[in-house]
């Protein structure tokens, strides 16, 4: 259903946006089968209303936010960013939410926070992919994320709500998920009812699965490949057909290193990928 | 079961229709949506999974043959394997025009450093030289060298599926299901696959 918002002028682009069918239909929620068509096809009747999000841990004031509250307890705004998948495909999505730093701060976190441990609701009832191993692809649900506390309180961390001026649908990661667009897609976990502050560098579902493939900070960069291919350049899923697709360089962060790069000074992008 | 040379020909028909089947299901699926918004990893998995089906088809033939002495299935072999070919070089070309968007260096920069790409390339360098030397009148110009050569079509199907478990990010079961597959084929054959190393 269509959102009330603001339009951020900060966070617009002149590049081409990737039109809303695609951005619906070609998706990695591996909760609802590990084809890209599969979150369309098996994820319709998933229930987002009734909603938890908790935001706990290491807080002075723990909240709870039902699903009333995911669109009205911050002033909604919308923000084009650029999607890098790990899978060196990206898309251009305007999303609708709020800034996650907001929400943080909101908790009023506590000396001890250093690390923002978020988590997807585990239902195997609702999600194929949790109840069986052949549809769920190996990982071990529920799926874990993870950010360092300057990372979350940066200006792009993001909570999106909706996208193309509506609500999340669910193959997106309705009602509420995370939007970090200087690291690769897999770290923009999806459907979240928990945000935990924490001391200790929290666990990651695709590093716990495969971690020589993919580490905790997963920033976007052209100059670390994955071992099986080059992160160089990406595959940029525009408006036209199969073969109107371009091949473009990929950027440091994804193109946000003013924002970003100060965060990671000091840290080897090589080791810590 | 005797086979006269007209019921052949139905039976050789019948065999490119089911061959090219799933192509025909490929195409409706992509231009339906049914392939999702941006079915470029669809279209080459879908490829690469039909060349390893049908060579494993393909080494499925001569056990059954044996076994039921149905001596025509044989020469539908030829036929199968082209097929395998075909697959594959969809497989690549799609890799190579819808994900790499023609990009020649990149290609080559993929394929000496990613180990499972190059496995996936040497399999199909030896399935060119089978299509290649697959005329019947090069095969009885070969003589024994045919035979050698088209040996290296066990080291293909270990190589593909080497490729393909290899390729996955974490959806293991399907390619280990394949490998059990192989062996299995490969085992109707170890007395000839021992020979290899005794000689």
């Amino acid at each position: 259903s269509p959102l009330t918002f603001t339009k951020n002028q900060s966070y617009q682009t002149s590049e081409i946006l990737t039109p809303e069918n695609k951005v619906i239909s070609h998706n990695n929620f591996y909760e609802f089968g590990t084809r890209k068509t599969d979150p369309q096809d098996n994820a319709q009747g998933f229930k987002v209303n009734p909603w938890q999000l908790k935001i706990e841990g290491e807080v002075e004031k723990p909240l709870t936010l039902d699903y009333e509250d995911l669109y009205k307890l911050i002033a909604l705004e919308e923000r084009t960013y650029r999607l890098r998948c790990v899978e060196a495909w990206s898309m251009v999505i305007p999303w609708v939410g709020f800034s996650l730093a907001e929400l943080i701060k909101k908790a009023n976190p506590t000396s001890k926070a250093k690390y923002v441990a978020f988590e997807t609701l585990y239902d195997p009832e609702q999600m194929p992919g949790q109840r069986n191993r052949y549809v769920g692809g190996g990982v071990s649900y529920p799926y874990v994320e993870g950010l360092t506390l300057p990372e979350a309180m940066n200006e792009l961390s993001f909570l999106a709500v909706g996208l193309y001026g509506k609500t999340l649908p669910p193959q997106n990661g309705a009602p509420i998920r995370l939007v970090v667009p200087w690291k690769y897609g897999f770290k923009s976990i999806k459907s979240i009812v928990k945000i935990r502050l924490v001391e200790k560098m929290p666990p990651t579902s695709w590093n716990i699965l495969a971690p020589h493939e993919y580490g905790f900070y997963a920033n976007v960069n052209p100059q670390v490949d994955h071992p099986r291919w080059s992160q160089a350049s990406e595959r940029r899923i525009g408006a036209g057909g199969l073969f109107s697709a371009k091949r473009i360089p990929t950027q440091m962060y994804n193109g946000y290193g003013d924002q970003v790069a100060s965060l990671y000074k000091g840290l080897d992008l090589r080791k810590n990928f | 079961m005797r086979v006269t040379p007209k019921q052949l020909f139905w039976i050789k028909g019948l065999f490119h229709l089911v061959a090219l089947t799933p192509i025909v299901f490929l195409v409706l699926n992509v231009f339906s949506g049914g392939a999702g918004g941006d079915p470029v990893q669809y279209i080459i998995h879908y490829t690469g999974i039909g060349a390893l089906n049908t060579l494993l088809i393909t080494l499925l033939i001569s056990p059954i043959a044996k076994k039921m002495k149905w001596p025509w299935l044989m020469r539908t072999r030829r036929l199968v394997g082209l097929y395998v070919f075909a697959y594959a070089t969809l497989h690549i070309a799609a890799y190579f025009s819808l994900d790499l968007l023609f990009e020649w260096r990149l290609l080559g920069e993929e394929i000496v450093k990613r180990p499972y790409i190059l496995v996936g390339a040497v399999a199909y360098l030896i399935l060119v030289a089978l299509t290649v030397t697959s005329l019947k009148k090069l095969m009885s110009k070969m003589g024994r060298k045919w035979q050698t050569l088209h040996n290296l079509i066990y080291l293909a199907v270990i190589l593909v599926a080497i490729h393909f478990f290899w390729s996955v990010k974490s959806e293991i079961i399907q390619p280990s299901i394949y490998i059990g597959l192989v062996i299995v084929l490969l085992s109707f054959r170890w007395r000839k696959l021992i020979g290899f190393f005794k000689d």
